[in-house]
């Protein structure tokens, strides 16, 4: 099954159709899995209970800007190859990253109100992330604003990957600015800093929420070729009318 | 070359003329810099303190709202269609025209900028500070501009889908505009770093804002 037999609409529903319920099998699972053991991690010596939103602000965080990069490879997908789904995959997955960025901004709102005494703070690593938040609205407003799903898609596409340069400024912002996000501790050179006791959780609700990702984006994406059909037999049903 | 040159004259022409770019987003400059002190009040030690940020604003809301009219008119009257049948390529003339916009609509705010300096008690070194960061931001605002112009050209109601694509992209170009002209005003860090990575962010806007600009114009033409 190779990614030009997916290109065909019908055989991608029918191969959806068989993968989405072990999908969503699995993303519980690994949900109950990753929730128990961020449950039962030791609390922080400094923090207490409170370092374990770090177990779904990081992972949404993470998500954030993992979507963005999915959308641009559906960009590439879309610009270079023609690929007849990939604006499909682009537009069903912009919501569902701007959500993960909305979690990710809430959560370490909550986060930073105990731990650095304000909601809010005007350093790197937020304002990147939020100027990230407004480019995925934008982004939705645009697939909005064109009537043909597939000339928005193209527009869609320049300006996903115009957007692009945001991620290495989000990952890096840590680095380049002296912030009060705290810098990289899992991925970066040497490895990571994280004690096994909170890394273990911290990367099963990592793969957790990729799942859950994964199954959204594949369900959306079949809500958006079922719209495009009901979209093309509402044309051809009034042009029937018509003629 | 010549086809490129006669492109320019002809935008900053139009700019000139009709209903020009140029003067009303030098008004809508000074609008927004009048406003200021009206909100934040007459204290002359605090405009002074806010007057870079307060330039640079009422700068990047002006080019915003002069960006609708890079492709529109054209697009409008059909020029747009002759322009991409042209031999030139459509890169080139998207940064002719983005040139001629900001000779027409950005380089007369900076013209403007030591009079509205006035305005909000700055004293020379620092409205001189100012323009020199709006002369080195400016372009990067009017190239990523173009790119948000030309994803919007073909929307009915785009002006403002086209703000909102584009300030993201401007927000890093304000940050440092802003940084550099604190920098040489107040002065313990350095002017040269912001100053510096203002104009590769102007240097990088000119390569990457034709290409993306007419990769959009021929997707959204066909």
């Amino acid at each position: 099954m190779t990614l030009t037999d997916l290109a065909n609409p019908t055989k991608f529903l029918a191969l959806t159709a068989r993968v989405l319920p072990w999908l969503v099998g699995a993303t519980i699972l690994l949900f109950l899995i990753g929730l128990y053991q961020s449950a039962t991690a030791p609390d922080d010596y400094q923090q207490g209970a409170t370092v374990k939103i770090m177990f779904i602000h990081v992972p949404n965080a993470w998500l954030s800007m993992l979507v963005w990069a999915v959308m641009s490879a559906a960009a590439l997908g879309t610009l270079v190859w023609r690929h007849p789904l990939a604006d499909v995959a682009a537009k069903a997955a912009a919501p569902i990253g701007a959500a993960f960025t909305f979690l990710a901004l809430l959560t370490g709102s909550l986060w930073g109100r105990p731990m650095w005494g304000t909601y809010w703070e005007w350093d790197a690593r937020l304002t990147s992330v939020l100027i990230l938040f407004l480019m995925y609205l934008g982004l939705m407003a645009l697939w909005r604003a064109v009537e043909d799903p597939s000339r928005a898609a193209r527009a869609a596409a320049v300006l996903t990957l115009v957007g692009a340069i945001n991620l290495p400024i989000i990952k890096f912002s840590v680095d380049w600015w002296n912030t009060l996000h705290q810098p990289a501790s899992v991925f970066r050179m040497g490895g990571p800093t994280l004690d096994h006791a909170f890394l273990i959780p911290l990367l099963v609700m990592a793969l957790a929420f990729t799942l859950l990702f994964v199954t959204l984006h594949l369900a959306a994406m079949r809500n958006e070729i079922l719209r495009r059909r009901v979209r093309s037999l509402q044309m051809m049903q009034a042009s029937q009318k018509a003629a | 070359m010549r086809a490129l040159g006669a492109l320019i004259q002809r935008d900053i022409r139009i700019a000139l003329r009709v209903g020009g770019g140029a003067l009303i987003g030098v008004l809508f400059f000074l609008t927004v810099v009048v406003l200021m002190p009206f909100a934040v009040g007459p204290d002359l030690k605090l405009l002074a303190r806010l007057g870079p940020a307060i330039l640079w604003l009422g700068a990047l809301l002006s080019s915003l709202l002069t960006l609708d009219r890079l492709f529109m008119a054209d697009h409008e009257d059909g020029s747009l269609d002759l322009i991409a049948m042209a031999r030139t390529p459509l890169e080139l003339a998207c940064a002719a025209k983005a040139l001629a916009h900001w000779l027409a609509s950005g380089l007369p705010l900076i013209i403007a900028t030591p009079v509205l300096g006035l305005l909000l008690n700055l004293d020379v070194p620092a409205t001189s500070a100012v323009a020199m960061t709006l002369l080195a931001g400016t372009p990067a605002l009017t190239f990523t501009g173009m790119i948000g112009a030309a994803l919007a050209v073909t929307l009915h109601r785009g002006g403002l889908l086209l703000a909102v694509l584009v300030l993201p992209l401007s927000i890093p170009v304000l940050i440092f505009g802003v940084a550099a002209s604190e920098a040489a005003i107040t002065g313990p860090h350095s002017f040269g770093a912001p100053f510096a990575i203002l104009c590769a962010l102007s240097l990088v806007s000119l390569v990457v804002g034709p290409f993306a600009a007419a990769v959009s114009l021929r997707h959204g033409l066909d």
